[in-house]
């Protein structure tokens, strides 16, 4: 966002193939220019971790909401309203005093929308999507989250048969919270899995 | 939101961090959630192009190979044609 910020003008060759795709899309009626908005619209405002924190609350609170989301985490999130393109077949792991569990796709970017909105960069980035596997607690040591040696690291590799979402363990001294104040301590980072709350 | 272009202060943001470096990318993305969706396809047909396209070049930036499987996506369903996008090819960007 840095030098075309500065030059409105210039097109990179891929910008212009897409405004050339959808200008043909457009004309030929198959996609209308409001509908676009509308999804770009539908990502900034109702699609992202906010969702996925109000899950990981639910499954704090209530037992056997959590019974549920670990048994068929697709259903027990659409429960709260979360589903749609990418929010199928969610498998939810958990987070316990023995094992870190931490979220990747090494083939592409593959990523739960419904609950944690489009994945941040790094995510996408192929240091992250081979080193995760290779090489799990280095890495997350270098993102700022020592995991204790004791605990054992799980990775999963999110794919069209399942996409991940982590249940992380609720943090000590919590008790007093309601479930609305649990959701605004869970974090995106903590839902992928390098972040330990 | 609606009829108005869409400006740096409306891009998604994640933790402080953008999700998109500039709008065409989002555009990019609303074009293949629409296409799918009007098209009645399964978001995989998109997907494993996608997929294909960041194993061919891994180092690519991940929205160039978004726009190149949205490409093969919409020449291989007959939607266009290779000429016809380099006819509709706009050579500067609209004024914001």
């Amino acid at each position: 966002m840095t030098a075309d910020h500065h030059h409105p003008a210039e097109l990179a060759p891929v910008e212009a193939r897409v405004a050339a795709i959808e200008s043909v899309l457009i004309e030929k009626g198959i996609v209308d220019p409001s509908a676009l908005d509308a999804i770009v619209q539908h990502f900034e405002d109702n699609l992202g971790p906010m969702n996925g924190a109000k899950v990981v609350a639910r499954a704090w609170t209530d037992p056997a909401y959590k019974e549920r989301l670990l048994a068929d985490g697709t259903a027990a999130i659409a429960e709260l309203g979360f589903e749609g393109p990418e929010g199928d077949l969610m498998v939810v792991v958990e987070n316990t005093p023995d094992v870190h569990n931490l979220v990747v796709c090494t083939l592409c970017s593959c990523y739960p929308w419904p609950t944690l909105g489009l994945p941040p960069k790094w995510y996408k980035a192929p240091a992250y999507r081979s080193r995760a596997v290779r090489e799990p607690r280095t890495l997350l040591a270098e993102m700022g989250t020592v995991v204790p040696a004791d605990v054992e690291i799980r990775v999963w590799d999110s794919s069209a048969e399942a996409r991940y979402l982590v249940l992380p363990m609720r943090p000590d001294a919590t008790a007093e919270m309601s479930e609305e104040q649990l959701a605004g301590i869970v974090t995106r980072d903590s839902m992928i899995g390098v972040q330990r709350l | 939101m609606t009829g108005e272009p869409l400006d740096e202060a409306s891009l998604p943001r994640d933790n402080g961090e953008l999700v998109f470096d500039a709008p065409w990318q989002a555009r990019a993305l609303a074009i293949a959630v629409a296409l799918t969706e009007k098209l009645g396809l399964p978001w995989d047909a998109f997907r494993l192009r996608l997929m294909d396209e960041i194993a061919n070049d891994p180092q690519r930036p991940y929205y160039e190979s978004w726009g190149t499987a949205l490409e093969s996506m919409v020449i291989d369903l007959d939607l266009t044609t290779p000429a016809a996008l380099d006819a509709a090819a706009p050579t500067e960007r609209a004024p914001l």
